[in-house]
């Protein structure tokens, strides 16, 4: 038998949680086909978290895509596709040549497998980042090389412990429902790997707890510097992302398992929880870094 | 001696020629081992200018695999206990990395600005700092002359100077102590 899941027709970190709702009470190893037919929006996480699902899945799911031109080019612009034909089998028929205009497409889907393809993200995102953060959201010069900063640490952050390869992508967007429609600028990194509770499991100087689920393990690693390696030097990359976010009064988002924490719940997002537990279980970890344009 | 490392150009040569960007643990790593190997075709004595000019971003791992493990590799080796380090060319932005990371650890360094304006810079409790501002002001000079300018005891300045050298902030030589600093 095989389940259809549908994509809401608005996919963010927020309605993602839908999708996972409906793949919960489905044994792993069942067909499920993916229904993208309706959805005329998607975050940068949500088109990550996508290709992170059908990851996540023993057998290749099916794939309905958008059937709006417009959506459909804006995810081909995003390279979307391009990695989706791999991972799911498409029913119908996939935008692929998208019509040239301005993108507002930071950093197309990036696979992130090895220490390399950091670099060339960050290498990549230098001069189109400086734009978009002086340009438009009217942030100053140093921030480029703090957003690059933070961009490499949650990069390496798979690296380092998701145990497989994920997905980075970056992207700018006017957000109509909140901020007053200021511009934000998004990172999204999601991947399928063993997430933060196995990760820091494998540590042999983990103490153990009378308590210990998905969402103490994420306010261990994110907001205490813990991390499974030992030496001293280790766990410092959260805190920099905090900082990064703190001062440019963007969110931190992170989700593992079946818990999701904000590092710092900012005024502009007052619907926002700082720790969520009992979600929908997911394999490895969704990260999610919010900046919003700046005003006088 | 005085040895000149631009971080850029080893940053190239011992990774890839086309990366500007200081990111990840691997190139901290291969970074710090290219500069190693220089510091092992130096002799004993040592001060060698670790330059970040030409270098784009810099995050916390790398920040962590080169300076942290630098300066804490030449503090525990005994061989190496007249190596000395001065840091410039240092934006806002790699000084976010390297503070963290510095105080993480509890170390500090010499950090020039240009324009002899010389400072230490990360983990330093405030009279360690001056008696290394004293020293670095009056030109060097044994403890006792370092106690009367700072206004502490022999036995108090003797203490601190000694943890300064120890954190190769401070030279000893048969005058007494010297600041590390940059020599043209």
């Amino acid at each position: 038998m095989t389940t259809l899941i549908n994509v809401p027709p608005t996919l963010d970190d927020k309605t993602f949680e839908q999708v996972l709702d409906q793949l919960a009470p489905l044994p792993a190893d069942d067909k499920i086909i993916v229904d993208a037919r309706h959805t005329r929006w998607a975050s940068p996480y949500g088109l990550t978290a996508l290709l992170t699902l059908a990851q996540s899945r023993p057998d290749r799911p099916g794939f309905y895509p958008p059937e709006s031109e417009t959506t459909g080019s804006y995810w081909a612009r995003t390279d979307f596709y391009k990695h989706a034909e791999e991972l799911y089998e498409f029913h119908g028929k996939a935008q692929r040549s998208p019509p040239h205009r301005e993108s507002d497409v930071l950093l197309e889907i990036t696979p992130i497998v090895q220490s390399a393809d950091v670099h060339n993200v960050v290498e990549r995102i230098q001069k189109k980042a400086q734009e978009i953060l002086m340009g438009k959201l009217n942030l100053d010069s140093s921030s480029t090389m703090r957003f690059t900063m933070a961009l490499s640490e949650a990069c390496q952050n798979i690296i380092e412990h998701a145990g497989c390869g994920g997905w980075v992508a970056v992207q700018t967007y006017t957000w109509q429902q909140r901020l007053n429609g200021r511009r934000v600028v998004v990172i999204a990194v999601c991947d399928a790997g063993v997430g933060f509770r196995q990760s820091l499991e494998s540590s042999p100087a983990r103490r153990l707890r009378d308590r210990w689920n998905d969402a103490i393990a994420l306010e261990d690693a994110v907001l205490n510097g813990v991390s499974r390696f030992t030496d001293k030097g280790r766990g410092q990359g959260f805190a920099g992302m905090r900082k990064f976010v703190s001062h440019w009064d963007g969110k931190l988002s992170v989700r593992s398992g079946t818990a999701r924490i904000v590092a710092s719940v900012p005024d502009w997002d007052p619907d926002e929880m700082a720790r969520e537990e009992g979600l929908s279980p997911f394999p490895g970890a969704q990260l999610q870094i919010t900046i919003p344009q700046r005003v006088a | 001696m005085v040895n000149h490392i631009d971080l850029s150009s080893v940053l190239k040569r011992s990774v890839c020629a086309l990366y500007s960007n200081l990111v990840t643990r691997p190139t901290g790593a291969a970074v710090r081992t290219e500069i190693e190997l220089q510091l092992g075709q130096l002799g004993p004595q040592a001060l060698t200018i670790i330059d970040f000019s030409h270098v784009g971003a810099l995050d916390f791992s790398c920040a962590d695999e080169i300076v942290a493990k630098l300066l804490l590799s030449s503090i525990a080796n005994p061989e190496r206990q007249d190596v000395y380090f001065v840091f410039r060319g240092m934006t806002d932005s790699h000084l976010d990395a390297i503070e963290t990371v510095l105080e993480r650890h509890g170390l500090a360094l010499v950090y020039d600005r240009g324009a002899d304006d010389v400072r230490l810079f990360g983990d330093i409790d405030p009279a360690g700092r001056e008696a290394w501002e004293a020293v670095f002001n009056c030109g060097g000079g044994p403890a006792d002359e370092i106690a009367a300018t700072v206004g502490i005891s022999c036995e108090e300045a003797s203490a601190l100077l000694e943890d300064l050298r120890r954190r190769r902030l401070l030279m000893r030589t048969e005058a007494g102590y010297v600041a590390v600093r940059p020599v043209s």
